[in-house]
């Protein structure tokens, strides 16, 4: 009870429940209102279509060379992994956080130890999974910056998240997770389509 | 002539002159006003500064992915005196921070947040959020490895919240990745939401404070007594006194303001980064990301939060916590004396800490984590041996630490007697 009710014996209970349908109604309506505002930040339909599968030609990839690519505005990393980096990413199993991959940041045919499908060749979305920046490579070589455990990997220079050559993150890095393996395949040794794999063809 | 002229005015819209008199020539402030008082009228200086600048920037600017950067550098090479526009609307930016956030610290000083101007202090807290969203709004407009790298970590930290993070990201981004449908929006919120709200929010902040009366470096009520003549003996009116006072405290601040404007825009790297210099570039990120000063010490918090259940979901919300906390204040602050001259011993260490820690996270923030090398040893409980994010870690701690404990300490604190009436400090 207010205090207007207080001091009106003779409430109009009619005048006042039809003052309360129609601020109900008049909410509704400006509820409905905001909705086409606010799909309206949506990504628009030629957004969502520049989404579209890209095929990469890794041919002229030298071992132990990394090709940048684009898709969905996002760098693709496909690296020819030298067996020397397939021991590195083998050795770092104690420092990184999720060795076996456990964290669904990967299609199903890429979790296993190397994180791909065919050992020689990641790929990956560019992308830390910390707050989107891009890490760059860091060749094992550089034990002075990295430290003395480091056997190649990319590092994030915004954040210092490290990662080995598969795309796992090295133990206390601000990154929760392993780097995104996107759905990709081979359309033959020395071609590649990322963004689409069996099961995203079917969708 | 001109007293004619009012006379028509006042008989046919008096609200004018009654408004002058309540907000103005008979709105009476405390005598003992200090330096730091000039920084609210600054603020509200600075504001025009910004809005009238930012007009003239829209004039030539084009909010598109292809053609922003070169449209600020076409301002800054062929407009004429847009170089100058371009330089005082850049330079505001961080001038509103500095003034916003010593302005800020005189209310900590001189407890201005407490009892009866919480409303005041919680207008005066939103207007310092809009304030963080027109930079990170304005900032991503020129378009350039910086603006689309900062953009791109801050939205990604709404892509943190569980469950539907992703999904939050992607609708404020407008596509997968920051490009020309993140610029426009952008834009529109910059140029016209955030400042409308901003304006809005200056009048309530105004309207607030005017209705309890400003309070003073005593924290005492200057409007408490009148002398026999009718007058109070510890208010004046604040025109003329204080417009005059505020106009020298104009004057000074704008001799600074040009001096950094005309030498020194750039600020070293601080006002605006070398890397900004450079068009957005989506495949590449500049080998160091920080943002601009005013945002560091909350940076550095969210940095110095280790990720929990693989999820940096904890940082964020860390940073946003060291925000928002500052809504509580006037709650967590359970002195019985509003005046850091009379505060005991406890608030005042805490206060000085409070301010060292924020100056450290402020400055750990402009530099990479191994800024301060890293531990030599090994131990189990060293996730990362980055001092420098250690030493984060313990000052986000103190942070903290000075607000939660805020209603213990500040409640057992040996205050000293408060006086009847202002005093003079030389």
């Amino acid at each position: 009870m207010n205090e207007h009710d207080k001091f009106d014996p003779k409430l109009n209970k009619t005048r006042r429940n039809l003052v309360m349908a129609t601020s109900v109604v008049g909410g509704a309506a400006a509820v409905g209102a905001a909705v086409p505002f606010v799909v309206s930040l949506w990504p628009s339909e030629r957004a969502r279509a520049a989404g579209a599968p890209v095929e990469v030609d890794i041919s002229k990839l030298a071992p132990g060379e990394l090709g940048i690519f684009e898709w969905r505005g996002k760098p693709v990393w496909v690296l020819k992994r030298t067996p020397e980096m397939l021991q590195g990413v083998k050795a770092d199993d104690p420092i990184v956080s999720d060795p076996k991959s456990e964290v669904p940041q990967q299609p199903e045919y890429a979790k296993n130890e190397y994180r791909s499908i065919k050992p020689d060749v990641l790929v990956l979305i560019g992308v830390c999974t910390h707050l989107g920046c891009s890490p760059k490579e860091m060749p094992a070589s550089a034990k002075a910056e990295m430290g003395a455990d480091w056997h190649g990997g990319f590092y994030c220079p915004c954040h210092g998240s490290k990662f080995d050559f598969a795309g796992r993150v090295i133990k206390g890095s601000p990154a929760p997770t392993n780097l995104e393996v996107p759905p990709y395949t081979f359309l033959s040794d020395s071609t590649v389509v990322i963004g689409e794999d069996e099961k995203t063809k079917g969708a | 002539m001109a007293v004619g002229l009012w006379k028509w005015i006042d008989t046919r819209m008096p609200t004018l002159g009654a408004e002058w008199r309540k907000h103005a020539a008979e709105y009476y402030a405390p005598k003992n006003f200090n330096f730091w008082y000039f920084f609210g009228s600054l603020a509200l200086l600075v504001l025009v500064v910004q809005i009238v600048s930012g007009i003239f920037l829209t004039m030539n600017y084009k909010p598109d992915a292809n053609l922003a950067f070169g449209s600020v550098e076409y301002i800054m090479r062929d407009v004429p005196g847009g170089w100058i526009i371009r330089y005082i609307h850049s330079t505001g930016a961080s001038a509103f921070f500095i003034v916003v956030y010593l302005h800020m610290f005189r209310a900590l000083l001189y407890g201005s947040h407490k009892e009866p101007r919480e409303l005041v202090w919680i207008f005066g807290m939103l207007i310092y959020l809009t304030l963080m969203g027109e930079a990170f709004f304005g900032y991503l407009l020129p378009w350039g490895q910086m603006s689309y790298w900062g953009a791109q970590v801050i939205v990604n930290l709404f892509g943190a919240v569980p469950f539907i993070g992703p999904d939050l990201a992607l609708w404020i981004r407008g596509d997968y990745v920051i490009s020309d449908a993140t610029l426009n929006r952008f834009f529109a919120l910059h140029v016209i939401a955030l400042p409308l709200v901003l304006l809005g929010l200056v009048v309530a902040h105004l309207l607030a404070l005017h209705d309890v009366g400003s309070n003073n470096p005593d924290g005492v009520d200057a409007k408490k007594l009148k002398g026999p003549d009718g007058h109070y003996l510890d208010a004046i009116p604040f025109h003329p006194y204080y417009t005059v006072k505020d106009l020298v405290g104009a004057v000074v601040f704008l001799a600074i303001f040009c001096f950094v404007m005309f030498f020194t825009p750039e600020m070293g790297g601080y006002f605006l980064e070398a890397n900004n210099f450079i068009p957005a570039d989506p495949l590449k990120t500049p080998p160091h990301i920080a943002p601009v000063w005013y945002f560091t010490p909350y940076y550095s918090i969210l940095r110095a939060v280790p990720p929990l259940f693989h999820s940096q979901f904890p940082g964020v919300v860390a940073m946003g916590v060291a925000v928002v906390i500052f809504f509580f204040l006037p709650w967590l602050d359970r002195s019985p004396v509003k005046s850091i001259r009379y505060r005991g011993p406890n608030f005042k260490t805490a206060l000085a800490l409070f301010v060292v820690v924020f100056l450290i996270l402020g400055y750990l923030g402009t530099e990479p984590t191994t800024v301060w090398g890293q531990f030599t040893f090994d131990a189990f409980f060293l996730d990362t041996r980055d001092i420098a994010t250690w030493v984060a870690r313990l000052c986000t701690i103190v942070y903290f630490l000075f607000f939660f404990l805020m209603p213990w300490y500040t409640a057992r604190d040996k205050v000293k007697p408060v006086p009847q009436r202002v005093t003079y400090h030389a």
